[in-house]
Formats: C-alpha cells, structure tokens, sequence
C-alpha cells in the first residue's frame, strides 16, 4: 500500500492509504484520530474540515493525502488542549462561542490563519476571513466576538 | 479516549464520575464490550422514582439522569443548576446522563423547548423530593451528602409536593454559569457521534435511489471491484455498502453500478403553492370562531393577502450518523436522535425485538433543530448491521442530509381583516392550508425502502398555533385550518413548528392593516394589546424592544427611506409563543440595495420573557442562535425539488446564511423568577421573518409575502 509522510501537529508521521486521492480528512480522523476536523459536506463547501497546510486554512475534505505529502498539517488537537486552550480556543471557550460546536473547527482553525496574516483584523475583515465557513445554529455574532477578542489577546 | 471499563467497575466507580462528558463515553464503551442490548442494567427508568433521576455516590458527587438531551442548545448546564439548587450542592459535582434508554428515564422526545419545562422540571422534583428525605437524615445544605446516602438508593417515589427553593434565595438558578461541553468542542474533544467508534466496526453507506418513488432493477456489483472489502447490502430497494475503510465505503457508494426504475410523481416546488391551493382538503377546522352575535363597526378599508413558506430543510451542518450493533441476544444504537425512547420502541417493533433487547444511547451530533435524519440514519445502520453481523457505522453524505432529511412544511395562509375610520381591527379571518397530521409514527427511510412493515404516521408539529393576532379585535377572529392529507415530501417537526410561518402572515398583516390605518407599527400593536387584555408582560415586550432600537413613531413606509444609494427602513413584530407561552418582541433596521436586490439586516433588537431564567448566557445563545438562523431561513431557504426528487442537495443549492450577512444583535431578557419557567429553543424565531419583512415595507414600501426573500425576488418585487 502507498505510504506518505507529513507533520501532524509538529511530529512526523507516516500513513498507508490504498487510494492516494483519499482525502486528508478520512486519514486524519480514521487512521491518526484526529477528531477536530470534521466531516460537513466533502465537497468543500462548509469548512467544518478546516486544518492548516504550512499555515494556510485547507479544505481537508478535498485534498488528496498524497497532495498532503511532504507538507505540515495542524489540527484543532495541534493547538491546545481543555487545560491549556491556546489563545483563540481560550477567546471562543470565553465567549462560548459555540451551539452544537461541529463547526466551531473549522471557526478556529480559520481564525488561527485569519490572525496569522492579520493580527489585529477589523470586524469586516474578520467576517470577510470567515465569509466560507458555514454555521447552522446561528453562532456568528459570539464567534466574531471570540476572534476580535483572540486578536485583543485577551485569552 | 478513556479505556472501556467493565460494567462492574463502571457501577463500582460511581465516585468518579464526576466529569460528566467522559461518563458518556464511558458507559458507551462498556455497553460496546458487552453489546446486550441494555437487558442487564438493573437502575430503575420509572419517572415516578427518585432513583430514575438521581444516583448519589459515596463521594458526595451526583449523576443526573434525564431522556432530554442536548442538542447543543445548552440543557446541560441548566438542568445541573436546577437539580444543584435543590439538592444544595455544588454544579461541579453533577455530571448528566442524556437520552440513554438503558439509564435514562422516558421524559418524551426534545422537542417544542420541553428540555426544561418537563425535563429539567421533573429532574428538580425529584431533586426536591431528595433533599426533602436527605433531610430527615440530617441533611443541609453543603453537607456530606455522600456519607448519608452514598452509593444506595432512595426507593421513594417522586413527591410532587416536595418544596422548591425559594427563587428569592437562588444560588445557582439564574446565573450565567459557562456551559461544560465548550471546552472540549474548542479542543478536539467533543464526543460526537461522528467521532464513535465500535470494535470491529464497518463503515456503511446507503446509496438512496434517483427519484423518491424509484424501485432498484439491478445492481453491478462489478463496478466496484476495484475496491478493498466491500460488502454490497441489497435488501428488496434498500442498497448499501460496507467497508472496513470509510473512504472504501465513500467511494464504493458513489461509484456502484445500479438500475433504478423512472418515477415522477412529485410536483415540483416552482408550482408548489398552486398545488397546495388545488390539493384535495381532508377536513376543515375552525379553531377560533367569531362571535356570531358581536357586529364588527363598519370597516374604512378591506385588506386581503396571501403569504407561502416553502418547505425547509433542518439542513445540518454535520450529516446524520448513527452505530448499530445488532446481536443475537440484543440491539444497541448510538443515535444523535432527540428521541432515543421513541426510536428504541419503533426499532423493537419493526425489527420483531422485546423493547427491553433494545437500547438506544445518545450521543450529540450536529445541530438538529427537530426531526433530521438522524433517525432514519439509525435504521440504515441497523439494516445494515443485521445484514453483515457486524457493527455498522452509518454516516450521511452531504446530499442525503439535504435530500432526504424529513422537511419542515409549506404553508399557505390567506388573510382578510377590515379596519375601522379609528384605526380598529374588523372582521380578521385567517385560513391555513396545512398538511394533517396523521396517526403514527414518520416512515423510516431504508425501511420502506427495505419492503419491511412500519407505520406511515405524518406529523410536523403544532403547526397551526399563532394563526390570530394577540391585538383586539371585532369580533374576535377567525381561525380556519384546511387539512391536506397528502403533501408532496416526507414532513417533521423544525423548529418551532409552524409558528414563523404564521407569524410571519399575522404580523406582516398586522404591519399592513397598520399601514392602512396610517398609524405607526408600535403604537397600533400597543393599543391592539392594550384593549384586549392589557397584559402588562406583553406591553413591556414590545415597549423595550421599540426602545432598544430607538423607536420614533411614525407610519410605514419610511418617507426618508433613501440614504447613501440606499433604502433603510425598520420594522417590528410581536408574539407570544402558542398564545400561551414566551413574550417576545423584536424590532430590526435594514439596508435594501434596490438595484442588487439585497437585504442587509444591520441591526436586531429582541426583548424576550420567558418567565424564570435559568442560565442568562446560555438563553442568550439561544436566543441569538433563533435570530440568526430565521434570518437565514426567511432571506435564502427554500427547498427546490423537481418531478422525481430534491434537487437542493448541497450548500450551493441551499444556501444559508453567511458571516458578512450577521446583524448585530442586542437581546434583553426579561427576568420573572417568580413564575414557572418556559421553554425558550424556538421562540425567539418566531417573530423574525415578519419584523424582516415589515423592515423591507418601511424601507422600500413593497410588502414581500413569500419567502424566502431572496436577492431574484427582491430584484423582480422592486423592479
């Protein structure tokens, strides 16, 4: 079987896949268990996927892990954990910024790239950042709230 | 994820159950090391015992059972403080068991916001009813409550006279306390059941037909030899896949070779509303009857109008999912179902098993919002299971969620109504053509298509409440519901069932008679709820939202509507929810770029009472959560189908709502501690498509009586 090699959350690590355009997102959740992303539409649509590809926010959903290969992917995991949240997981946890949460992934993982380029985004430019993201209960005003926060630095 | 403990261990660590979301998992995993269907758990399910609702451990720690669940919408945390308030211990030491049927008791399906009025009220009774005998033995407040009764049962029966705190002296009620499950969604661990896993479990996709009606000729079980380890599942037009590889299972689903007969038997949602008007009606019902003897004043002008709400999907961000494990001695489901008892009952039935061989256990999934297609997710992974002998995970792609998930309802309302010289309403009648509700329980998907026997219930909810206006009237109005008994697709409950599609019609009406009548929006409201009944609750709704947004009276439309390119304008709507429950006013201020056609809402000002408040920022979110979501649904959603099936299948064909689009949103929440609380999980949404639309009017003095109001309707209404 095809084997390919990539970082996950800072560590090597080597994954077979009987099908080179298998999705990162299959391979994350399946073979690494990482829970973070999420499975929304696998068309690329919703966002609920997120994970960062050398720092850019990526459709894990749509990218072939062979595509993966040689690259550095961050999960949700990759960040912080319930004790130690990193700083925008500590601002949405904060403004409990979230309802179901299965969207809340890909909301901090683009606010993670968001923040990385721009520091300190207007609230436009955050809505903009997010503008791909889907969320269905209605969450937006906390989640926006949570990355302006994020950005103040206010954990 | 925490090791798989034995059954003996998990009764003998009760003490350590303290965090209540590894407890879930816990019990989940050591049901799937022993699969028997739930027959062995001896914990008493009676709602009328104490011991169904309450297990106190040697440590002083409590597990809160409840057949409530949480469907992110913050239950978690305000049925803790209600039992915490009772039992006077801290939140901290309760963890939650929801919607397990193997441990929880039958508090019926969540729905209609009854988590806390039935579910988190009869939690605290029970509580009550505790510390009520905990006392007897000494008990207070802060205590050792562990040393008293750790680890043994009460065996009382729930004393429904058992005193509650006194709100005046509340410690945990009330208070904005942060919700438990937060910190794990931000951090990869939520226990979704997405995320589940069984041992030696396969991956299962059903691969649904090209037309709703469409029977399977054939299957090419060639095309997908490529594959690893594929198991095609044919059971009569029931087709499925399993593999141990998820993306196997994607792919083998996506590329099977399969024959399917033609069916075109759906209308088509372009001519729905004509369909609706020409559907054959079962029967009339008139709910609220004029007065025959009160003769209405003489009306100035007649105003008539007809409003359409197209079907609507729950349209869940994560797909349905479910685990079925189906053994000889017994079947165990994991469900994101919001009701594991009924589905544990309907399953028993239709796969020929004792209930008590059953057990279905909760675990959160995406945000459902009413009947998704979480159930019918259940009942392909248990077809599914049963066919190979294995556990079987079934996960929903994208376009069976917004295919075949059960859909909200249309709804057809004409409305007439005089009103007098003075400004009076005269003469209000009110008629619906709805979907009846019929006997039994909704159809499961893969079973029928299974061939195996289950009933055909319909039923999408009260759906026909808020059909009057709340203001005085003469005579009182008339209310008529026209009961279709076929509609075209299969229907359930979406939030608030109903109630924003009428709303919609009776307050946007409301907004037209007052326009007619040359009067400002909030001063006729005002006076319509002052002479019919004077509600002191009501007029404060409606007087805090107005002067949240900085209300100036006047009559619609705006006369300075054109500002910068473009036309702004405000709007308001009222209602109290089921005429019985949450007052909720709310008022809002849009942008209409009439060359574009679109609609920006800016601003959102909502003043809601639903009685006691349990957690404040946990309502907020849920209240902000009805807002956002209505306004999706009233600006983009509409199911599209053509003669054979849905045709809206992914986000680009069902759009909602987008970050750029989100208002900003002020809430105010007016507090009654004294009286019993209301549920609040959809009222909040029932006022925001009439206060969006009576907006639009005031801006551009075009009344837009069909949704959604998309950016091509707003284009052609302005045109």
């Amino acid at each position: 079987m095809p084997a390919f090699g990539f970082q996950l959350n800072g560590r090597p690590v080597t994954v077979d896949s009987w099908d080179p355009a298998q999705p990162l997102l299959y391979v994350l959740r399946n073979t690494l268990g990482q829970h973070g992303p999420k499975f929304g539409c696998g068309l690329g649509q919703c966002g609920a996927c997120t994970v960062l590809l050398d720092g850019q926010a990526t459709r894990s959903c749509l990218l072939p892990v062979k595509s993966a290969a040689g690259h550095a992917v961050t999960t949700l995991e990759g960040l912080g954990t319930p004790e130690k949240p990193d700083v925008v997981q500590a601002a949405f946890i904060a403004e409990q910024a979230a309802q179901c949460g299965y969207c809340t992934n890909g909301m901090i993982m683009a606010a993670k790239a968001l923040l990385a380029k721009t520091p300190h985004p207007s609230l436009d430019q955050a809505k903009q950042a997010l503008a791909g993201n889907l969320c269905r209960c209605g969450t937006h005003t906390r989640i926006l709230r949570a990355v302006m926060r994020a950005a103040e630095g206010r954990a | 994820m925490p090791a798989a403990l034995s059954r003996r261990e998990l009764f003998q660590t009760g003490g350590a159950l303290v965090i209540g979301f590894s407890l879930r998992v816990k019990l989940s995993r050591a049901q799937a090391t022993h699969g028997d269907g739930g027959a062995a758990l001896t914990k008493p399910l009676d709602p009328s015992e104490v011991d169904s609702f309450l297990a106190i451990h040697a440590d002083g720690s409590v597990t809160v059972y409840t057949g409530k669940v949480d469907v992110g919408t913050g239950l978690r945390i305000a049925v803790r403080q209600m039992a915490a308030e009772e039992l006077g211990i801290p939140v901290e030491r309760i963890a939650l068991v929801e919607g397990d049927t193997g441990l929880s008791p039958d508090q019926g399906g969540t729905g209609g916001s009854t988590g806390l009025t039935r579910g988190g009220a009869e939690v605290r009774q029970a509580a009550a009813t505790a510390r009520q005998a905990l006392e007897k033995l000494g008990y207070r407040p802060g205590g050792d409550i562990g040393s008293l009764i750790g680890g043994r049962r009460f065996n009382l029966k729930v004393d429904p006279k058992a005193p509650l705190q006194d709100p005046a002296n509340y410690q945990v009620v009330g208070k904005p306390l942060p919700r438990p499950d937060i910190p794990g969604k931000c951090t990869a661990k939520g226990n979704y059941i997405q995320d589940f896993s069984l041992p030696g479990m396969l991956h299962g996709r059903v691969v649904r037909p090209p037309a709703a009606g469409a029977k399977l000729l054939s299957v090419d079980e060639s095309s997908i030899r490529a594959i690893p380890d594929v198991r095609v599942v044919r059971v009569a037009n029931f087709l499925g896949v399993t593999a141990p590889d998820e993306w196997a299972a994607v792919r083998a689903a996506r590329e099977l070779k399969a024959s399917w007969s033609d069916w075109q038997g759906l209308p088509g949602s372009e001519d729905l509303e004509r369909h609706v008007r020409e559907s054959p009606v079962e029967r009339d019902q008139v709910l609220t009857k004029a007065d025959a003897d009160v003769v209405a004043p003489a009306a100035a002008k007649q105003l008539s109008a007809t409003y359409f709400w197209p079907n609507q999907s729950h349209a869940s961000l994560g797909p349905s999912c479910a685990l079925a494990d189906m053994r000889p001695d017994g079947l165990t489901v994991w469900s994101s179902s919001q009701g594991t008892h009924g589905l544990r009952v309907s399953l028993a039935k239709i796969f020929g098993l004792p209930e008590a061989k059953v057990r279905v256990i909760y675990l959160e999934g995406a945000g459902s919002y009413g009947g998704n297609g979480n159930d019918d997710a259940a009942a392909d992974a248990v077809l599914l299971s049963q066919a190979v002998s294995r556990p079987v995970r079934v996960q929903w792609m994208r376009q069976d969620e917004h295919g075949w998930d059960p859909k909200g309802p249309q709804q057809l309302l004409d409305l007439k109504a005089g009103i007098t010289e003075d400004g009076r309403i005269v003469n209000w009648e009110t008629q619906m053509w709805l979907p009846a509700a019929t006997a039994g329980t909704r159809p499961f998907l893969g079973i029928d298509a299974a061939g195996l026997a289950q009933p055909h219930g319909q039923n999408a909810g009260q759906i026909a409440q808020n059909g009057d206006p709340p203001y005085a009237a003469t005579p009182s109005p008339k209310v008529t519901v026209h009961w279709i008994k076929q509609t075209p697709l299969r229907i359930s409950n979406l939030r608030a069932p109903g109630k924003i599609a009428n709303i919609f019609a009776v307050e946007s009406f409301t907004d037209e008679l007052a326009a007619a009548a040359g009067v400002d929006p909030v001063a006729f409201r005002l006076r319509g709820l002052r002479e019919r009944g004077n509600d002191p609750r009501a007029l404060a709704a409606v007087e805090r939202a107005a002067q949240m947004i900085g209300w100036q009276p006047r009559p619609s439309p705006n006369p300075k509507a054109a500002q910068g390119g473009l036309l702004v304008g405000r709007g308001f709507a009222y209602m109290r929810y089921k005429q019985a429950e949450n007052y909720v006013a709310m008022a809002m201020e849009v942008a209409v770029d009439r060359a574009a056609g679109s609609v920006m809402v800016r601003r959102v000002a909502c003043a809601h009472d639903c009685a006691l408040v349990v957690n404040p920022d946990a309502l907020r979110n849920q209240i902000e959560g009805c807002i956002l979501q209505t306004l999706s649904r009233t600006l983009h959603e509409e199911v599209k189908f053509d003669h054979s099936r849905v045709t809206s299948v992914d986000w680009g064909g069902y759009p909602i709502l987008r970050f750029p689009e989100a208002p900003s949103i002020e809430v105010a929440l007016l507090n009654h501690p004294e009286l019993p609380l209301l549920g609040a999980g959809e009222a909040a949404t029932a006022p925001v498509a009439a206060a969006l639309g009576n907006a639009i009017f005031d801006a551009t003095g075009v009344r837009l009586r069909r949704v959604p109001f998309t950016v091509q309707r707003v284009k052609a209404a302005l045109a």
